[in-house]
């Protein structure tokens, strides 16, 4: 038994072909972005090895802090939001008939690409025929606006869609969490006579505690790599009002052939997506185990 | 006044199900439409005659291309995903070797990975090798990012599986991969079904990649095709909404015939940043 199991060719046969892959497509790119970041570079010709020159530029750019903090904001937004989903949950996992049904409609725009939902909200702000302004003008609003053209509202129309893919998400994941709280609990706190909300917020959330804490970091670090959703509907404009970091980066690759720098920002995107993880890891660090 | 509570309960679940489903619905009602009806009708009118020519003109012009480059790098990504995933997994867990921790610690940093910082290094490596603006490229690079959390998820599973059964299958003289594809594999059908799905849905909705490294049309996926047909398209609603609709029609319909695995591998992903 055990001579079959520790038999050393076949141990690299089963497990090489996915080590492999993940090492060369996944780890050895990132030590290659930190090494192109050294670079002037413009992904084709000769590269020139330049220092710490990107890194620094990248430091004191000024378009790239500002893509920071539009990416920063959306990360506030989609924290907020969690709020919003949690109290959906408690309300679904609250004895209501029909809960399944509502989960599960709730869960449909997550299925679907950033590209079609970019595409499908482009069509829902449009100024003229979109269905935003058609019911806006209903209502008797003389000049609706104009969203994503407007700099000063297009973070705010970017994040709509992005509350309306990520919720049933995130509903799902505090729902899973609240069902399995023992109903031994609940009961004994009724028969105490605690109110719904009470039950609400002094039983069921420092239960759930755990789970809240992987949804904020999950929100937090998918926003600060959001990318695709913005990259169709708006480009990063009008003129960088709604530009993140993975755009930014792109850009910088893709549109200008500037490598260099582009490997630079990205390596920059990881270490800030690791430090922010780390940090939020170690505030809500807790000790105590929750036991039923 | 507990009954009115539910009512009121009842009323929040509702809006948030229609703030979901509305545009979804409008969607497909202006797939149907032609610009006329669509800029001068109210939004919500039932289309004055269905117009599903608008849905035979994208596929024809393209949308039909890309529809097939998306079903069979989808396929085939999931099939090499699953495959290499349950091999690494069953040497984790269930082979004796020194480094399996290591190696296993490996797989879970992968799940970390923020795909930008890598996508310039990615670009330049299939330069070299020629990949460029060839599908491979894509599906070996949608099996990498996706082995991790395959992994994660068939992990908990396979160490639940008894070891008797190795045990007794080698016993009996059956060779490690006829118990692995005879025994093994078949016994852990349920959790491939859910990575199946994730990898399903992952795969057919991605973009940065296929837009990256795939610059002929005839290799293109819905996600970018549809991108570069909307902008020939710009004035014709009807043919954007037809074209919308059938790219996300396949995951609808899997969600429609799945939808507890669905939520089972969405819920199991949630690790996935």
């Amino acid at each position: 038994m055990n001579k079959v199991m520790s038999n050393r060719l076949s141990i690299a046969i089963y497990v090489l072909p996915a080590l492999l892959l993940v090492t060369i497509l996944v780890f050895i790119p990132l030590i290659l972005s930190a090494y192109y970041g050294l670079m002037k570079w413009d992904g084709i010709g000769a590269m020139e090895f330049i220092g710490l020159e990107n890194y620094i530029n990248g430091i004191k750019d000024e378009k790239f802090w500002n893509s920071a903090y539009h990416s920063f904001l959306l990360a506030i937004f989609s924290t907020l939001s969690l709020a919003v989903y949690l109290t959906v949950s408690l309300i679904l996992a609250s004895k209501i008939k029909g809960s399944d049904l509502f989960r599960k409609i709730y869960l449909i725009p997550m299925l679907l690409s950033s590209v079609a939902i970019a595409q499908l909200w482009i069509k829902v702000y449009n100024p003229s025929n979109g269905i935003l302004n058609a019911i806006l003008m209903n209502l008797g609003v003389k000049n609706p606006p104009a969203w994503l053209a407007d700099p000063s509202l297009v973070l705010l129309a970017i994040f709509i869609p992005i509350l309306w893919q990520y919720a049933g998400f995130y509903i799902l994941i505090y729902y899973a969490a609240l069902k399995n709280i023992p109903e031994s609990l609940i009961e004994a706190a009724k028969i105490d006579g605690a109110t719904p909300t009470q039950i609400a917020l002094k039983i069921k959330l420092p239960l759930i505690k755990e789970v809240v804490v992987v949804t904020v970091v999950l929100a937090i670090v998918g926003s600060l790599k959001y990318f695709d959703l913005i990259y169709v509907m708006t480009g990063g404009g009008p003129n960088g009002a709604s530009e993140v970091m993975a755009s930014y980066m792109y850009k910088l690759a893709f549109s200008s052939y500037d490598f260099g720098y582009g490997s630079a920002i990205g390596f920059l995107l990881l270490v800030i997506t690791l430090i922010v993880t780390f940090i939020i890891r170690k505030i809500t660090a807790t000790d105590e185990q929750v036991e039923y | 006044m507990k009954r009115f509570g539910y009512f009121l309960l009842y009323v929040s679940l509702t809006v948030v199900a229609l703030f979901q489903l509305v545009p979804l619905i409008w969607l497909f009602l202006f797939s149907l439409k032609d610009n006329r009806e669509i800029f001068a009708g109210s939004p919500f009118a039932l289309p004055s005659e269905l117009r599903w020519q608008n849905y035979l003109k994208v596929w024809e012009g393209g949308v039909g291309t890309y529809f097939f480059n998306s079903v069979w790098i989808t396929s085939l990504a999931i099939i090499l995903t699953v495959l290499f995933a349950s091999m690494a997994t069953f040497a984790i867990t269930r082979m004796k070797w020194k480094w399996s921790g290591f190696v296993l610690g490996l797989f879970m940093v992968g799940l970390m990975i923020p795909i930008h910082s890598a996508l310039i290094p990615l670009f330049s490596m299939f330069l070299k090798v020629n990949l460029i603006d060839n599908p491979i490229s894509i599906v070996i690079t949608y099996t990498a990012y996706n082995l991790p959390i395959t992994i994660m998820i068939l992990l908990g599973f396979y160490y639940t599986l008894p070891r008797e059964i190795e045990e007794a299958a080698i016993i009996d003289g059956c060779s490690i991969h006829r118990m692995f594809f005879r025994i093994i594999l078949p016994m852990t059908t349920p959790v491939i079904s859910t990575t199946v799905v994730i990898n399903m849905i992952y795969n057919w909705n991605e973009f940065v990649f296929v837009n990256t490294f795939i610059s002929s049309d005839k290799y293109k996926t819905l996600t970018v095709g549809i991108q570069n047909f909307i902008g020939q398209y710009m004035t014709d609603w009807g043919a954007i909404g037809a074209t919308l609709i059938i790219s996300v029609l396949p995951i609808i319909i899997a969600f429609i015939f799945f939808s507890n695995k669905v939520v089972e591998g969405i819920s199991s992903s949630a690790v996935k940043g």
